[in-house]
C-alpha cells in the first residue's frame, strides 16, 4: 500500500512539473473550465437558497387561504361565508383579510396594500399547535428566524388616516416618518395618508413594497362593502388534516378555491427548480462548446508532448502509468477548476448579490426588494455540480488520452519536427 | 419530467455511463470473438490496445456509479416536497413505478462493476492476459444491465409529474396517493430480525477468518457474503434504523444518509457496499487460483480480498453495535404497526 502510494505521489509531482512546463495552453483551459463551474454554481446556488428563503417564509403562512372565485376569476370573499367555515370540524380559528394592489403612476411600480391582522392571537404564529412546532426541526440559527415576525413594526402605531410602508417604497419615493402619500381613490378623490413609520429591512424580501393600512382607509381607497373581505385564511390544529379540511370546504363552499401552504411551497418549489433547470439546459451548450474544447485539447497532442509520452514509454514506463500520469492530469486541472468556480460562486452569489444572474432568476419588477440571501450549500449541489461540470470534461478526455498513452514509442520520438 | 438541476444530473450521468459501457461492449465483443493471444495479427495488436482503453472506461464506469447511486437518493430526497404524501425518498421513489427498480438495478450494477474491476485488476497481473475471456464475458452481462438500468431511470424522472397548483382546481388536485412497496418491507419484527443479523454476520466472519487462514471454504464466504448483504440491507430498514433515529416507528433506509444524522448512512452503505464487492470478489477469483501464470500471486490476492471484506463487514457490526449501543431507543416488546 505504501509503496503504491508512493508510486502515485511521484507520478503526481511529474504530472504538476509537467504541466506548469506549458503554462499558457493549461491555464486558458483552466480559465475557462473555472468559469463554466463558475456559471453553473452560481445558478445553482442563487436557485437552492431562494428557494430555502421562500420555505422559510412560507413556515409561517396560514395552512388554507380560502379564495372566492366567480367566471374562473378571484372575487371578493362574502363576510357571511365565515360562519359556515368556522362550523366545519377541525377548523381552529378562521381569519379575513383585506389586501390588494396599487398602482402607483407616478413611479409606475405597484405596491401591495395588506391590513394587519387585529390581534396577534389569531394569525397562526402565536396560536399555540403543538403538531406543528414538532414537525420542523430545523438548525437553530433558523429557529431563531421562524420566531421572528415576517414584518416589524419598529413601534409605530397605525391608526386612521396612517400608513405604514416597506423599504422599497421609502427608497423609490424617497418618503419617509411623517411625510403624506396622495392615493387616488376608487371614485377619483384623492385620499391623504401619513406615514407613521416603515417596516424593518430585515425582512425586505417579503416587505419590499408592502403599505400596512387600517381597514377603514383600504375600504375608503377601494369602494369594499363592509359585507366583504379578501380572502379568508383558515387555521387546521392538526396538520395532518389540512387536506380533508380542505375537501370539506370546498364541499360546504362550492364556490371557494381553498388553497393549502404545501401546495403553494410544493409550486414555489417546481417553478425556481424549473428556472434554475431552465439556465443549466441553456448552459449546457456552453458546458458542450467547453466539452468539444477539452476533447481538442486532450486529442490535439504537441509534438513535444508526443515524444515526451514516447521517451517515457522508452525509458521503461508502462501504458498503464501514463495512463496515471494523465488522471492525475485530469484530477489536477478538475479539481483545481472545480473548487475555484465553487469558490468563486459562492462569493459572487453570497457576497455580490449575484449580479450577473439576478434578472434572469428573479423575475423583474421596479420595485425589487434589496435583500442578501442566505448562503446555503449543501452536499447535493454540490455532488450535481460535479457530474454537470467535472464528469463530462472526463468523459471527453478518456479515448484522447488512451490514443497519446498507446504511441509506439519509436514513431513517437521519430516526430522531431517542433 | 421535473427539470431539477439533479435530475439533470443523474439523467447525464445515467447516458454517459451506459454510452461508454456501449463503447466497450462493441470492442468486447470483438475480443471475444478473434482474441488470440498467440497471433502476432494486426487485430490482435490493436485489440490488446484497446484493452487498456476499455479497463480506463470501465473504471470510470465504475466511480459514476457509486457517486450517482449517492446522487440518485439524494435527488429522490430532495424532489420530496413536490409530492403529495412524500415526506423523504422513499415517497418520491414511489412517485411511479420505475422508482425502486432503478435503485435496485443501481446497486446491482456498482457491485458487478466492482466485480469487474476485480477480474480486471486480477488478470492485468498475468503476463498473458489469463483471464480475458471470462472477464469480456462478464462485461457482456454488465453491459444490459446497465443500459436498462438507463432506460428505468429515464422512465422515472420523466415520467415524474409535480403536485402543483394548477390554473384553478386548488386542493382538489391533491387526491391521496396510496403508499407502496417501500413501507412493506418495514413491517418486518425489529428484535427478531436484529438477532438473525448477528448470528448470519458472526457466521459469515468466522467463516471468512477460516478462509483467510487455511483458504477453505471460499465460495461459501462469498454465497455468505451477499446472503449477509442482503440481511444488512433488510436490518437497516426493519431495526438498525430505528435505533439511529430513535423513533420506534421511522423505518427509512434514506434518512440516515441525511444531515440530521450527521451523515451516518454514507459511512454504513459504503462499508457495506464495500464488503459485498470483495466479498464476492473472492468467489468471482476463485476458479482461476489454478491459471498458470496466476499461480504465484492469485491465491494471496484472493486472501486479501477476504481479509479486506471481513474487516469491513466487522467495522460494519461495530458501527451498527455501537449505534444501537449508544442510542437512547430501548425496543422492549414489538409492536406490529
Amino acid at each position: 500500500m505504501r509503496q503504491w502510494i508512493e508510486k502515485q505521489r511521484y507520478i503526481i509531482d511529474f504530472t504538476i512539473s509537467s504541466l506548469l512546463r506549458r503554462k499558457v495552453k493549461n491555464f486558458g483551459l483552466l480559465a475557462l473550465y473555472t468559469l463554466i463551474v463558475f456559471m453553473l454554481a452560481s445558478t445553482m446556488f442563487f436557485t437552492y437558497s431562494i428557494k430555502k428563503e421562500a420555505s422559510l417564509i412560507l413556515k409561517d403562512t396560514p395552512e388554507i387561504i380560502v379564495q372566492k372565485i366567480v367566471a374562473g376569476r378571484h372575487d371578493l370573499f362574502p363576510v357571511s361565508y365565515i360562519d359556515t367555515l368556522k362550523k366545519i370540524r377541525g377548523v381552529a380559528a378562521v381569519e379575513s383579510r383585506l389586501w390588494g394592489y396599487y398602482y402607483d403612476g407616478l413611479v409606475s411600480a405597484n405596491y401591495t396594500l395588506l391590513v394587519p391582522p387585529a390581534n396577534g392571537d389569531t394569525s397562526g404564529k402565536s396560536r399555540p399547535s403543538a403538531k406543528t412546532t414538532v414537525v420542523v426541526s430545523e438548525s437553530g440559527g433558523q429557529q431563531a428566524d421562524k420566531s421572528k415576525p415576517l414584518f416589524e413594526l419598529g413601534g409605530a402605531v397605525l391608526e386612521p388616516g396612517t400608513l405604514i410602508t416597506g423599504n422599497g417604497i421609502a427608497r423609490l419615493r424617497d418618503i419617509g416618518k411623517d411625510d403624506y402619500m396622495p392615493f387616488r381613490a376608487f371614485d377619483g378623490s384623492v385620499l391623504n395618508l401619513r406615514i407613521a413609520g416603515a417596516l424593518s429591512s430585515q425582512s425586505e424580501l417579503v416587505s419590499s413594497d408592502l403599505l400596512l393600512i387600517t381597514a377603514e382607509d383600504f375600504r375608503k381607497l377601494f369602494g369594499i362593502d363592509n359585507r366583504y373581505v379578501t380572502d379568508v385564511t383558515v387555521a387546521v390544529n392538526n396538520p395532518s388534516e389540512v387536506e380533508m379540511v380542505a375537501s370539506k370546504i370546498r364541499k360546504a363552499l362550492p364556490e371557494a378555491r381553498p388553497i393549502s401552504r404545501v401546495e403553494i411551497l410544493r409550486t414555489y418549489d417546481s417553478i425556481f427548480n424549473w428556472r434554475g433547470g431552465m439556465m443549466i439546459v441553456i448552459f449546457s451548450a456552453a458546458v458542450l462548446a467547453f466539452v468539444i474544447f477539452a476533447w481538442d485539447k486532450a486529442s490535439g497532442l504537441s509534438a513535444g508532448e508526443r515524444r515526451e509520452i514516447g521517451i517515457l514509454k522508452a525509458v521503461g514506463w508502462e501504458t498503464s502509468d501514463v495512463i496515471q500520469m494523465k488522471f492525475w492530469e485530469g484530477a489536477v486541472v478538475s479539481l483545481t477548476a472545480f473548487f475555484t468556480g465553487v469558490i468563486l460562486a459562492y462569493v459572487h452569489v453570497f457576497f455580490t448579490g449575484s449580479i450577473v444572474f439576478e434578472p434572469a432568476l428573479k423575475g423583474w419588477s421596479s420595485l425589487y426588494p434589496n435583500f442578501e440571501l442566505t448562503p446555503f450549500v449543501n452536499l447535493e449541489q454540490l455532488t450535481t455540480l460535479f457530474f454537470l461540470t467535472v464528469v463530462p470534461y472526463t468523459v471527453a478526455t478518456i479515448v484522447p488520452i488512451w490514443r497519446a498513452a498507446t504511441i509506439d514509442p519509436d514513431s513517437a520520438m521519430r516526430f522531431t519536427g517542433e | 419530467m421535473i427539470l431539477h438541476p439533479s435530475v439533470i444530473a443523474n439523467l447525464l450521468a445515467s447516458y454517459i455511463s451506459s454510452g461508454m459501457v456501449l463503447y466497450a461492449m462493441f470492442y468486447g465483443v470483438q475480443i471475444l470473438r478473434y482474441w488470440d493471444i498467440q497471433s502476432g495479427h494486426e487485430l490482435q495488436l490493436v485489440l490488446e490496445r484497446k484493452t487498456y482503453l476499455i479497463s480506463t472506461l470501465l473504471s470510470y464506469v465504475f466511480g459514476l456509479q457509486l457517486l450517482s447511486l449517492f446522487l440518485f437518493i439524494f435527488t429522490a430526497d430532495s424532489l420530496a416536497p413536490l409530492f403529495v404524501g412524500a415526506m423523504c425518498a422513499v415517497g418520491t421513489l414511489n412517485v411511479d413505478p420505475y422508482g425502486y427498480p432503478a435503485l435496485t438495478l443501481k446497486i446491482l450494477n456498482f457491485i458487478l462493476a466492482g466485480l469487474w474491476l476485480i477480474l480486471n485488476y486480477a488478470d492485468n497481473q498475468g503476463y498473458d492476459y489469463p483471464l480475458i475471456k471470462r472477464k469480456y464475458q462478464l462485461l457482456a452481462f454488465v453491459a444490459p444491465v446497465i443500459i436498462l438500468e438507463m432506460i428505468l431511470e429515464s422512465a422515472y424522472f420523466l415520467g415524474m409529474k409535480p403536485d402543483v397548483i394548477t390554473s384553478c382546481c386548488g386542493s382538489l388536485f391533491s387526491s391521496e396517493r396510496v403508499t407502496g412497496l417501500g413501507s412493506e418491507i418495514a413491517s418486518m419484527p425489529a428484535l427478531p430480525m436484529l438477532w438473525f443479523f448477528y448470528g448470519v454476520m458472526s457466521c459469515t466472519l468466522i467463516c471468512g477468518i477460516v478462509f483467510y487462514l487455511k483458504g477453505l471454504g471460499g465460495y461459501l464466504y462469498a454465497a455468505l457474503s451477499l446472503l449477509i448483504f442482503l440481511i444488512s440491507l433488510a436490518a437497516i430498514i426493519s431495526s438498525i434504523s430505528l435505533y439511529i433515529y430513535e423513533l420506534p416507528t421511522h423505518h427509512c433506509p434514506f434518512c440516515i444518509i441525511m444531515e440530521e444524522y450527521s451523515y451516518i448512512g454514507y459511512l454504513l452503505y459504503i462499508i457495506l457496499f464495500g464488503a459485498v464487492v470483495s466479498g464476492l470478489g473472492v468467489g468471482v477469483l476463485s476458479p482461476s487460483r489454478n491459471v498458470e501464470s496466476l499461480k504465484l500471486m492469485l491465491s494471496g490476492f484472493i486472501r486479501k480480498l477476504a481479509l479486506t471484506s471481513v474487516i469491513l463487514y466487522a467495522a460494519f457490526t461495530a458501527l451498527v453495535t455501537y449505534k444501537i449501543v449508544s442510542s437512547s431507543l430501548v425496543i422492549s416488546y414489538e409492536v406490529v404497526y
